[in-house]
């Protein structure tokens, strides 16, 4: 990214905290979190802050004019220290989904492999259909986000990337997980709807965010213990009432009314009372074996779709600092906002667009796809193309990678990031 | 605020204050060793722990959880807290650990059927003593679901406790969880506080003062240090990769993308399992981004050659979270891939299959 796009951002990230600064809610127990930030052009991240109060909190997001703001969801004794010496007191649950993990179809329509050093965008179905017929000709293929993927147009290696437009498929299924974890989390672990927050991550994901005290001491092969339960992943026949000595028992096979897991592995797997009872009694005739062999396979067919497909890696990681609620995510300009009251008609496109709308920029932009934000339909773009975007669709296009504001110098010895 | 009666003392003995005990008693240690009546009290303490060192449970002199005659109960406690102080002259951790999980077992079984009391008037306070032991002490708020006797465990709670589990069938997917509690059979609850109940014993070993020499058990303690000494066991490997390793290796074989966390695994545990660096290299060969030079690189850095750290082979518990653990059975009890396929060496099976006073036979070695 160059000087002058930095600039602009800054800008505009500043002007938001300077605008919103007391409508950012202040973490709980502040003074035993650890707090860390980045900023555009400068590598690597400022962590092991502590922030003493709301005060304290607002005149860092003002001054130092961050890219990211990042707060830990462990307490500490001393956060300000390092690891080692922090004194861990215990954390909140964090689960993340990511429309990225869900592996949506739709992903290829709407996902750019762009180069960070000279903006050059394609599409990256495009960009890997290169890569394959490289490999053809026996040169090897090399996938978006390798290392030593050279970008065809700058020629520098290493920077091509992916970068995830806005979708809304992707964000009705992400949704469909949020839920399905909400209930998980409300109806089968007992954790109250006033100790859970949803958040849209400002980029293509949710975190869910449990501050429920009985949860707070849970170590991190605990925690990845609850991530297996959440996913269902890890069950074994056993636990279904399948062994591989004895075969069935009946009266432990899961059933399509039980509560929990049980129930909706049931319906997952069998789909109707009379279809179990013909699985039932088709298996009861094999071997035990055969039987137990059976249930293993049902197990890895149904187990993908029953679980919520959230990240393990960070529900079981305890000494993560997390993107602030309420701060923006220098990956798209947007907001990581709550998403209060009903789901379902929280628009992240819209509600998470919270730059200036105002003010019009001119962007030299390389985009071949149409998307979506604020209001507005914006693209596509031939690479090189100006447009005179809103700020906020400005900030996004640059955050991106695919834009920069226009007459800024292209060469790669402008890139700072 | 636990005060445990002498019947519940009896049972279970680590709830007993030792000094006190003692005191209101009026025994010295020193008489233990020399008092021809006390001698009964260590004949079972060391009767206690040595089949705490031979991995099994003391039978106790209580029937089904009552005694038969009042001093069986004291017998009880004083075996118990002699047994300690024989451990601690013994000076052996091997001792303190095996006695501790042989009275957490023991003290299982009484628990199980205290907390089964449930149903008889007379026998409530026996149930209250059980549950007030696993919440006072161990922080397990239990509840009872009638009418089929399960017992209902806060998730957090359970997981507390099940995490020190390596088996599968404890991963809380591998229960039944229902409205926030994860609902277990008696024996299931009470086994779910072993490790807890262990380490409670331990530290109780642990923190209790070593007395001097008991004059008169000179030979009963250098007896179980010897026992104890024999007991440090060695292991082989039967030389057989573990599921996630053969699923990493294949993945490379069929020249797909292993990720970064799978090449990581499979280079630290060829390095635990003493292959050289140049031995590795090629298997990453297949590898779409493979460069002979990076992977060099970057195996001489996990093995320690370069940088002075050499890199461990990530935990079970770690591959589950990585999508890259395909646990098999004999999977189960395992912590890191490097115990897969591992057993006792031969010679120490057959010595655990011998009698404790067998001897080699004439003329021949051990094998």
């Amino acid at each position: 990214m160059n000087e002058r796009d930095i600039q602009f951002l800054e800008s505009a990230f500043k002007k938001y905290y300077y605008d919103h600064i007391s409508e950012i809610p202040v973490p709980d127990d502040i003074l035993h979190r650890e707090f860390g930030y980045q900023k555009l052009g400068v590598k690597g991240m400022t962590r092991h802050i502590q922030v003493k109060d709301a005060g304290q909190m607002r005149v860092m997001l003002v001054q130092a004019v961050p890219s990211d703001v990042y707060c830990s969801n462990s307490y500490y004794s001393f956060p300000n220290l390092d690891m080692k010496e922090k004194d861990w007191r215990g954390a909140d649950l964090v689960f993340d989904i990511d429309a990225k993990d869900l592996d949506l179809p739709c992903r290829r329509d709407h996902v750019l492999a762009v180069c960070e050093t000279c903006g050059r965008s394609w599409m990256a179905q495009e960009r890997e259909e290169e890569e394959r017929k490289e490999r053809e000709r026996g040169t090897g293929e090399k996938r978006i986000g390798d290392s030593n993927l050279e970008c065809s147009s700058c020629g520098q290696a290493g920077r091509v990337r992916p970068k995830s437009l806005p979708c809304k498929k992707c964000i009705m299924a992400s949704k469909e997980q949020v839920a399905l974890l909400n209930r998980i989390l409300r109806d089968e672990l007992g954790v109250g709807a006033e100790h859970m927050s949803t958040y849209f991550s400002g980029n293509e994901g949710f975190h869910v965010h449990v501050s429920d005290p009985a949860f707070r001491e849970l170590d991190a092969r605990a925690r990845a213990d609850l991530a297996g339960y959440v996913m269902l992943s890890g069950l074994i026949p056993e636990a279904l009432g399948v062994y591989r000595a004895s075969g069935l028992d009946r009266a432990e096979l899961p059933d399509l009314g039980q509560k929990g897991w049980r129930g909706r592995f049931a319906k997952a797997a069998f789909g109707s009372k009379a279809k179990r009872a013909e699985t039932i009694s088709e298996l009861s005739k094999t071997s035990p074996g055969a039987a137990y062999a059976r249930f293993e396979g049902i197990i890895r067919e149904v187990s993908g779709g029953v679980g919520a497909k959230i990240d393990a890696q960070v529900t079981g990681d305890i000494h993560r600092i997390f993107r602030m609620p309420h701060t923006i995510n220098s990956k798209s300009g947007m907001l990581k906002t709550a998403c209060a009251g009903d789901a379902d008609s929280f628009d992240p496109y819209v509600d998470a667009v919270v730059l200036d709308a105002d003010e019009t920029v001119s962007v030299e932009c390389g985009c071949p796809v149409r998307f979506g934000l604020g209001s507005k339909r914006f693209g596509p773009y031939k690479t090189g193309e100006s447009a005179e975007l809103p700020a906020y669709a400005a900030a996004y296009a640059i955050c991106k990678g695919f834009g920069r504001l226009a007459g800024a110098a292209t060469t790669a010895a402008a890139d700072m990031d | 605020m636990l005060v445990p009666g002498k019947d519940e003392k009896a049972k279970y003995p680590f709830l007993a204050d030792a000094g006190r005990h003692l005191q209101e008693y009026g025994f010295e240690l020193r008489q233990f060793g020399t008092d021809p009546i006390l001698r009964v009290i260590v004949d079972k303490a060391h009767e206690r722990v040595m089949a705490a060192a031979g991995g099994s449970v003391y039978r106790s002199g209580l029937a089904g959880g009552k005694a038969m005659q009042y001093d069986v109960l004291d017998m009880e406690v004083f075996s118990f807290l002699i047994a300690i102080v024989l451990i601690k002259l013994a000076n052996r951790p091997t001792l303190v650990r095996r006695f501790a999980l042989s009275e957490a077992r023991r003290a299982e079984t009484h628990l199980i059927r205290d907390l089964s009391y449930r149903h008889n008037r007379l026998d409530l306070p026996r149930a209250k003593m059980a549950r007030s032991i696993l919440h006072d002490l161990f922080g397990l708020k239990v509840e009872v679901r009638d009418p089929d006797n399960r017992y209902l465990i806060p998730v957090p709670d359970y997981l507390k406790h099940s995490s020190v589990f390596h088996e599968r069938e404890w991963k809380l997917v591998n229960r039944q969880v229902e409205d926030g509690h994860v609902i277990l059979k008696p024996d299931k609850t009470v086994r779910l506080i072993r490790h807890a109940l262990t380490t409670y014993i331990s530290a109780k070993i642990r923190d209790s003062p070593v007395p001097d020499m008991i004059p008169g058990l000179e030979g009963m303690v250098a007896e179980l240090a010897a026992v104890a000494d024999k007991l440090t066991p060695a292991y082989e490997s039967t030389g057989e990769n573990p599921p996630c390793i053969k699923h990493a290796i294949n993945v490379l074989k069929g020249g797909e993308n292993l990720p970064h966390s799978g090449r990581f695994m499979l280079a630290t545990f060829l390095l635990a399992r003493g292959r050289p660096v140049e031995e590795i290299a090629p298997l990453f060969k297949n590898a779409p981004d493979y460069s002979e030079r990076v992977t060099m690189y970057q195996l001489n850095h996990l093995s320690g050659r370069t940088g002075g750290v050499k890199y461990n082979c990530p935990s079970c518990d770690k591959l589950r979270t990585q999508n890259l653990c395909f646990a098999v059975p004999e999977c189960d009890g395992i912590i890191t891939p490097l115990q897969f396929g591992r057993r006792r060496k031969a010679a120490e099976r057959e010595q655990q299959q011998q009698p404790s006073d067998a001897k080699p036979a004439e003329g021949g070695e051990p094998a």
